[in-house]
């Protein structure tokens, strides 16, 4: 695509792109961190995580604030607008995934002070999981592609599918050994958690093919064949 | 450059205008190719695209004003309402009391407010002062200036603010009872309050009248069009619903103008 003919806004819609990049790469790493925190047990880990989120936070009023400027000043139109509206929903979506990664560390503190559990349904994948939906959803931003996006969409079904998984499971367990419920229902938290990570992903993937497409299919039973 | 034929999009008004395979070279410019399109009835549609691109030279043509124009050629074919705008027994002067036009700069006659909206009824053999008065009001509240010079009417147009004097044009134009009016650059010499007073009484015509209008404004086509044509080259490269175009435009080149990349 040519440049823009005025610069500025160039390098500030640029801008925008690097901001939520680098708010995505920071969320990931905190889905990574907080799983190790569960799996290794390593409170100091959690402080780290938890700390991290301020900066996740920071970057999202900075998106906010980026992304409102560019409306005001440049009145943007078609494409620019489109991403300009799509950054001002996806930097919604990153902050409530640093929260719930943040949330999954303070669970793991807790756990850290139990007793250790067998995992029933391996939590760390459903993570990978919900980590790669992330991921991909970036990374379909970046490169605008739909098809990627489209994947993120279906894995929501697998995810949720593990989440269920595990909520049975976890059930059953409960109804065995009452002593395990405060340990058993720490995990049912985390797995939630994930599978919110996943629908957050989701979003994100929905919004980037309205980027691209300028055609919204979030809510809808099927996605259109033709995009 | 290949363009697509169907450029027309679904209205949600009938067809007023009817343009097919107009072509207009001057002597040995090509100024417009090709281009067809349909003008929807009491609708705003908002002619863009950068200079040169034909988008006036298309205006013009819609009022016969380029007839004139040494070494012109103008092929194809214009309708209103199904009527051949160029047939034999159709003259500029009979069609331009069924177009009108509002030109960039506001180009009163040096006379008086009234005489100014008095002019074109009296042309077209209005004689009687009572009927006159009375199309003198009626045009100068179509346009929103009655109120600021119902105390005034004999004093001369010329000491009329610029934004005052482009609502007598438009007023002037509505006089002789138009159904489609043009507007050329309408706002471009005026400041932002004047431009918002024109923008206003934009959508308060388009109840009653046929507009078309070339602006060099995107965001001012934006906020009054209902549809939108973008010309470059001399061709028509895309025409749709404003809010269609300026969110999600179909083609490559209208995507680069309206946001900027360009040259």
């Amino acid at each position: 695509m040519p440049l823009h003919t005025d610069r500025g806004y160039e390098s500030q819609l640029g801008q925008l792109r690097a901001h939520l990049l680098e708010m995505g790469g920071l969320v990931e790493d905190q889905i990574a961190q907080a799983i190790r925190c569960l799996t290794e047990r390593d409170r100091a880990l959690a402080g780290v995580t938890i700390e991290r989120d301020h900066t996740v936070n920071r970057l999202d009023v900075e998106i906010d604030d980026l992304s409102l400027k560019l409306l005001a000043l440049h009145q943007p139109a078609a494409r620019d607008l489109r991403l300009i509206t799509t950054a001002l929903k996806i930097t919604t979506d990153l902050e409530r995934i640093g929260d719930l990664a943040t949330h999954i560390a303070e669970r793991a503190v807790e756990l850290a002070s139990e007793p250790p559990f067998t995992p029933c349904v391996d939590i760390p994948a459903m993570a990978s999981l919900a980590s790669s939906m992330v991921h991909r959803s970036l990374d379909a931003f970046v490169r605008e592609d739909v098809e990627l996006a489209l994947g993120v969409c279906s894995s929501d079904d697998e995810i949720d599918k593990l989440h269920a998984e595990l909520f049975r499971n976890l059930l059953t367990i409960m109804g065995k050994d009452p002593r395990s419920i405060s340990s058993t229902m720490r995990q049912l938290f985390i797995s939630k958690y994930l599978e919110r990570i996943g629908d957050h992903a989701t979003n994100i993937a929905e919004m980037v093919i309205f980027m691209v497409k300028g055609r919204s299919i979030r809510h809808l039973d099927t996605v259109p064949r033709e995009l | 450059m290949e363009v697509s034929p169907s450029t027309t999009p679904a209205f949600d008004a009938r067809v007023k205008i009817a343009v097919r395979g107009l072509n207009v070279h001057y002597g040995d410019n090509h100024a417009l190719t090709d281009v067809s399109l349909d003008i929807p009835e009491c609708r705003v549609t908002a002619l863009i695209g950068p200079s040169g691109c034909g988008k006036s030279t298309f205006l013009r043509c819609l009022n016969r004003m380029n007839d004139h124009i040494r070494g012109v050629r103008i092929e194809g074919s214009i309708t209103i309402d199904g009527e051949d705008c160029y047939g034999a027994d159709v003259g500029p002067v009979v069609l331009r009391r069924r177009v009108g036009m509002v030109f960039q700069k506001s180009n009163p006659f040096p006379k008086s407010i009234f005489e100014n909206v008095a002019f074109g009824p009296r042309i077209h053999g209005v004689r009687d002062t009572v009927a006159l008065r009375e199309v003198v009001e009626r045009s100068l509240r179509q346009s929103a200036l009655w109120e600021e010079v119902e105390d005034r009417l004999g004093s001369s147009a010329l000491d009329l603010s610029g934004g005052q004097q482009q609502r007598l044009c438009i007023a002037r134009a509505l006089a002789v009872e138009p159904e489609v009016l043009l507007m050329d650059e309408p706002a471009s010499a005026l400041d932002p309050i004047a431009t918002a007073k024109i923008e206003e009484l934009i959508q308060e015509l388009k109840r009653d009248y046929t507009i078309v209008i070339v602006t060099h404004n995107m965001q001012q086509a934006a906020r009054v069009s209902d549809y939108t044509a973008y010309f470059y080259l001399g061709q028509l490269i895309e025409f749709g619903s404003t809010d269609l175009l300026f969110t999600n435009p179909s083609r490559r080149e209208t995507e680069d103008y309206i946001t900027g990349r360009f040259g």
